[in-house]
Formats: structure tokens, C-alpha cells, sequence
């Protein structure tokens, strides 16, 4: 049983035919990409899993369950968490209190403190800035509150939108590292990236859209050789 | 990104603008100081106690403006429209109080010292709480189901759109009330404790100052229920929960809360605090009718916008300004009490004019990203 089966994803924005039949499955335990260029629909593909946007045709599927029945704010509770593009920290509550809102769908507060040593483990920034703003935190800063506050909802499926973007070329690798790391302690990943180059090097899988069809799929390390990957993604030769 | 929910026209539109405006600035505060120094050393118009009896009809009709302009604010701060029939809810709790005291005054409640007495006099501090339950829950009630009928069928349309709906409401709920409870003044009957006109009396100066039990009971009530926001506001699940949704609502439900649910308690909970202040409104000042909510609804939107709408500090800051305003304002400035509505009106048109991001200036912010 796949954790997440997409198929034949129709989505529209009012005429606009953003996901033409797209389907795209995610095994238990994996990190699979979904790359390609800017307005390609990865986040509209993000969105349609969280029940952000309407879903025009064709199935979502967690663990066999349908998740089409249900709201954007309910999906959480299934499992699924997203960090979403441009990383919508709540710029003006606390660094802690944006941690709390990720722990909102687990009304059982027990394990919270653990939670959150959790978080400040992998992201020890957050803890000194504990007190702080988050809207005062630096782009990394941000991402990386975006990341834990998502952890904080205990996720099964992670689903994460370009978290490279806007961050200095170590903070990438940073990043991309932690994502690794939250990968081996059981999160299965959805990994959205322009950056395909990071993308694919850490992906067991990966598939590429454009203009709303996955154009091409396969095991990251192969699509990192391919010769259109790299003619298209990876600017080279 | 942090963008500021106003349009940003007025500040960057340097020059002939901000020279007039500093200018007009300017000439207020010189007029204001001299007419300060003249009424308070120059030609005394009025001793102490007067002076002091205008600054406790003050506060407590700020505070009461206050109760009310939270309500915009809350709303504001959610969906950025202006709920212009909050007046009217406020005009329903006020009546839900009303016929709490008439129902309970016909209920006989005999001692053997006073036959004639009733259940209101009787038991005043059940009365007065069950008045304000009542008046509390009905203008709550009233508030979901105005936010159900006349604005969540709008949500996402042009932000022009759910304010014609709420004018419309507006002027609905005021003709429903006169047609329920017709159009004459009713006087709302307290117990008699609260007897308009009996009060603590203090000395000063050479008067006697009476500060009104029923504007302590306004007072205190007030402060109870701005305390209890404040907590449910800054530390409660709830609380936050309401904060995200203002600030971010794609946020907000992918972290599980539930945007119309929260939308749909912010309703309430403006609803009740506009119900308390019309149950007040009909204790301290004793008159309800079907029109009782338009006049402090506007007074309580101009605290609002005085504090900057969507700041809640500040709407109960510009809720006791705007009352200290008015009842200091005409002595002060040497004109007719009658002219204090037009002293908060004036304030209201230049405060939109001058710095529509309000006194406190824009700590509502949005995140645009
Ligand atoms: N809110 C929207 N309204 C209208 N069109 C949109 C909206 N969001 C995205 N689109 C369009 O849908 C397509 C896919 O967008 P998106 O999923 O954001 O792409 P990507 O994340 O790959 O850059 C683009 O053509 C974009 O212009
Ligand atoms: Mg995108």
C-alpha cells in the first residue's frame, strides 16, 4: 500500500489548466521530488494533496483512504503536513507560538515538550530565538520554523515547497541535509525544488512536470545522468 | 514581507499634504493649549467637582465605546471589512436586557416586610446577571447569524462587496427592531439599587461629585470582561488559533484550525461583548430603542480607527479617548454640549483623512508572502 497515490489530477485555476492528469505515487519510508521549471503546477500538485485547492478529476489517495471528502484543515489530522512556499511563518506571534499552532491538531499536549525538544534538536537557532518575532527571524531562520512547526503535527507525509528558495548556498545544504535527516527517522517526503540538482541528489525518486504533466520519472540518482534532465534542469550540456 | 493593510498613499505622497497637515497639526495643539490654560486658570468656567463629574461620564461612557469597538476591531483584524451593523447587535443585547428586567419586575416575590416586592428588587444581583446573559447570548447569537447570512456567502469577493452587505444589514436589523419592538423610547427599569442618579458621593472642591452605581457596575464589568479577553486573546488555544487565522489563513488551516469555525466565534464572541455594552448602555443611560445602537456603533467604529482598526490595545484606548473627548471636549473648547457627537464625528473624518492607520499607528500587519 502506497502512503500517497495520485492519479489522473486534474486542477484548475478558472480556465487555467494547471494539472493536466497528473499521477505520482509515494512509497512509505521514501523522499521523492517533484521538479521542474517555475509555473510548471508543483505547488498546485502540494496544494491539491492539502485540499487547498479543489481537485478536478482524479483521486488522492493516503494509504488507500480518499482524502477528496475532506477540508484543508482536516488533512492535517491525517498525517499530511506541508510546509508551504515562502514559508507563511505567522510573522507576528512568537517563534514558540508558531511551534504551538503546528502542535494545534494534536489536542493531547503531553508529548509537546518532547516535541519541541525535538525541534530544537535538529534546529538549535529556534531555541535562542525562542522569545523572538518570527517575523524578525532571517529568511533561514524562517525556513527552518517552517519546517519544525510542520514536524510538530507528527507527520507521516511531509510535504515541503522549495525550501531552498531565497537561502545562501549553505543554508541549502543545510537544509537539504536536515531534510535527509527527518527522512531517516521515518517521515516519508515529498520534496518540491527548482533546485533539481540538491533535489535529485537526495531523492530516492523523483518526477519531473511541465506545464502540468509529469513529463518524465525515475530513481533520482538516474535522472541526475539523464541527458534532457541536465540539458533542462541542471544547466548543463 | 510585512505590507501594511492600508493603502499606503497618504505617506508617500510627500510634500503639499504633510505641510498642511503639519500645519492644521500645529494650530489644533496652540488653540487647544490656549484654551486649556483659559478654562482651567485663565477664565474658569466650571470648579473641580464639574470638571470631575465630566471625566466619570466619561470614562464610563469610553469604557462602554470600548466593549463596542473591540468588536470592529476583532472582526476587522479577520476579515479586514468593517461590520457595520455591529451597532445594530448592540442594540439587540440591549433590548434582550430590557425585557430580562420587565419579565422579572412582573414576577411577585413577597416578603413578610414588603408584599409588594418583586422578584427584580428581590434578588437585584440575579436580575442583573441573568440581563446581561441574556442580552449577551442574543447578541451573540445574532452576530453568527449575521456573519452566516449576510457575509460568508460574500467571502472572496471584492472587499467593497461585504460592506454594502453590512450597511444593508444595518439598516435591516434597525427596521426588524422597530417593527418587534416598535419605534417608541422604552426606559429600562433597573432594580432599584441601581436607581439612576443614586451613586457614591464624593466630596470636591466645593461640589458634591456623585459617581452612579450603575457606571461602577459599568466599570467594573468592563474591566472583567477586557481582563478575560486579554487572556483568551494572548494565552489561550482558542486565542491563537484566532490570531494565525488573522494573520494567515492558508497557514492557519494547514495547521489544522478551522478558518470558518474561528471566523464564525470571532462573531460570537464581538456579538457578546457588543450585547454586555448595550445592557450597560440601557442600565447607566436607562433608554432602548430600536435606534440606541447607531450613534455609539459609529462613536465606537471612530475609537477603532483612532487606535488603529485591527489593534486591540487600541480600540479600548480609543475607546475611553473618544469618551473622555466628548465629555471634556465642550468645556474645553467653550461650545455647546450638544455638539459633543460632532466633536467625535469631526475626529472621525480627520483621523480617516490625516493617519487612517490610526493614533497607535499600523501594528496590523499582513503577511503577503
Ligand atoms: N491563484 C492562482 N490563480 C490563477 N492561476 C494560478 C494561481 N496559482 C497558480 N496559477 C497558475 O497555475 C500554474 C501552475 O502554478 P504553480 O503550481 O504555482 O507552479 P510552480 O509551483 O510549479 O511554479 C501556473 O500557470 C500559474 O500561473
Ligand atoms: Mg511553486
Amino acid at each position: 500500500m502506497a502512503m500517497l497515490e495520485v492519479t489522473n489530477l486534474h486542477t484548475y485555476y478558472g480556465n487555467i489548466h494547471a494539472l493536466k492528469g497528473i499521477s505520482l505515487t509515494i512509497e512509505q519510508g521514501e523522499i521523492v521530488t517533484l521538479i521542474g521549471a517555475n509555473g510548471a503546477g508543483k505547488t498546485t500538485t502540494l496544494r491539491a494533496i492539502c485540499g487547498l485547492v479543489k481537485t478536478q478529476g482524479g483521486t488522492i489517495q493516503l494509504e488507500s483512504e480518499d482524502l477528496n471528502p475532506y477540508k484543508a484543515h482536516q488533512i492535517v489530522y491525517k498525517g499530511v503536513s506541508m510546509v508551504p512556499e515562502g514559508r507563511g511563518v505567522f510573522a507576528r506571534l512568537s517563534v514558540s507560538e508558531n511551534l504551538d499552532l503546528g502542535a494545534y491538531s494534536l489536542p493531547d499536549r503531553k508529548t509537546r515538550d518532547a516535541d519541541l525538544e525535538k525541534v530544537f534538536t535538529i534546529f538549535p537557532r529556534l531555541k535562542e530565538r525562542e522569545k523572538q518575532i518570527a517575523g524578525t527571524l532571517s529568511g533561514g531562520e524562517q525556513q527552518m520554523l517552517a519546517i519544525g512547526r510542520a514536524l510538530m503535527a507528527h507527520p507521516r507525509l511531509l510535504l515541503l515547497d522549495e525550501p531552498s528558495m531565497g537561502l545562501s548556498p549553505i543554508l541549502v545544504e543545510s537544509i537539504f541535509s536536515t531534510v535527509k535527516d527527518i527522512n531517516r527517522q521515518g517521515t516519508t517526503i515529498l520534496l518540491v525544488e527548482q533546485n533539481a540538482q540538491m533535489a535529485l541528489t537526495i531523492a530516492d525518486r523523483a518526477y519531473v512536470l511541465e506545464s502540468g504533466i509529469i513529463a518524465m520519472q525515475g530513481k533520482g540518482s538516474e535522472l541526475l545522468e539523464d541527458p534532457r534532465v541536465i540539458k533542462a534542469y541542471l544547466g548543463g550540456q | 514581507m510585512t505590507v501594511s493593510i492600508t493603502p499606503q498613499v497618504h505617506r508617500s505622497k510627500f510634500g503639499v499634504y504633510q505641510v498642511v497637515q503639519t500645519i492644521l497639526g500645529v494650530l489644533f495643539s496652540i488653540y487647544l493649549l490656549w484654551r486649556i490654560y483659559d478654562v482651567f486658570f485663565g477664565h474658569p468656567s466650571y470648579g473641580p467637582d464639574t470638571w470631575a463629574r465630566f471625566a466619570i461620564s466619561g470614562i464610563i461612557l469610553g469604557s462602554v465605546y470600548a466593549l463596542i469597538a473591540i468588536g470592529y476591531t476583532l472582526v476587522y483584524g479577520i476579515l479586514f471589512m468593517i461590520n457595520f451593523a455591529h451597532g445594530e447587535i448592540m442594540m439587540i443585547g440591549a433590548f434582550g436586557g430590557y425585557f430580562v428586567f420587565e419579565a422579572l419586575k412582573n414576577i411577585p416575590a413577597p416578603t413578610a416586610l414588603e408584599p409588594n416586592l418583586n422578584f427584580l428588587n428581590a434578588h437585584p444581583i440575579i436580575s442583573v446577571f441573568f440581563a446581561f446573559v441574556i442580552g449577551m447570548a442574543l447578541a451573540a447569537l445574532s452576530g453568527y447569524f449575521l456573519e452566516q447570512i449576510a457575509y460568508r456567502p460574500l467571502r472572496g469577493a471584492p472587499r467593497l462587496v461585504p460592506l454594502i452587505s453590512a450597511v444593508g444589514a444595518s439598516i435591516f436589523l434597525q427596521n426588524a427592531g422597530q417593527l418587534l419592538f416598535g419605534s417608541q423610547r422604552r426606559d429600562y427599569t433597573n432594580p432599584v439599587i441601581l436607581s439612576r442618579g443614586a451613586g457614591w458621593n464624593i466630596k470636591i472642591g466645593a461640589g458634591i461629585v456623585t459617581v452612579p452605581y450603575t457606571g461602577i457596575l459599568t466599570l467594573v464589568l468592563t474591566l472583567i470582561i477586557l481582563v478575560s479577553l486579554y487572556l483568551l486573546v494572548q494565552k489561550s488555544r482558542m486565542g491563537r488559533a484566532m490570531r494565525a487565522v488573522a494573520e494567515n489563513k492558508t497557514s492557519a488551516s494547514l495547521m489544522g484550525i478551522d478558518v470558518d469555525g474561528i471566523i464564525s466565534r470571532t462573531f460570537l464572541l464581538s456579538g457578546a461583548l457588543a450585547g454586555a455594552a448595550g445592557v450597560m448602555w440601557g442600565i447607566h443611560l436607562g433608554l432602548v430603542y430600536y435606534f440606541v445602537g447607531f450613534i455609539p456603533g459609529i462613536k465606537a467604529f471612530t475609537a477603532a480607527v483612532l487606535g488603529g482598526i485591527g489593534n486591540l490595545p487600541g480600540a479600548m484606548l480609543g475607546g475611553l479617548f473618544l469618551g473622555l473627548v466628548e465629555s471634556l471636549g465642550p468645556g474645553i473648547m467653550g461650545i455647546d454640549f450638544q455638539l459633543k457627537d460632532v466633536i467625535a464625528f469631526t475626529i472621525l473624518v480627520l483621523v480617516l483623512i490625516f493617519r487612517p492607520t490610526g493614533i497607535l499607528g499600523e501594528v496590523l500587519s499582513e503577511d503577503k508572502v
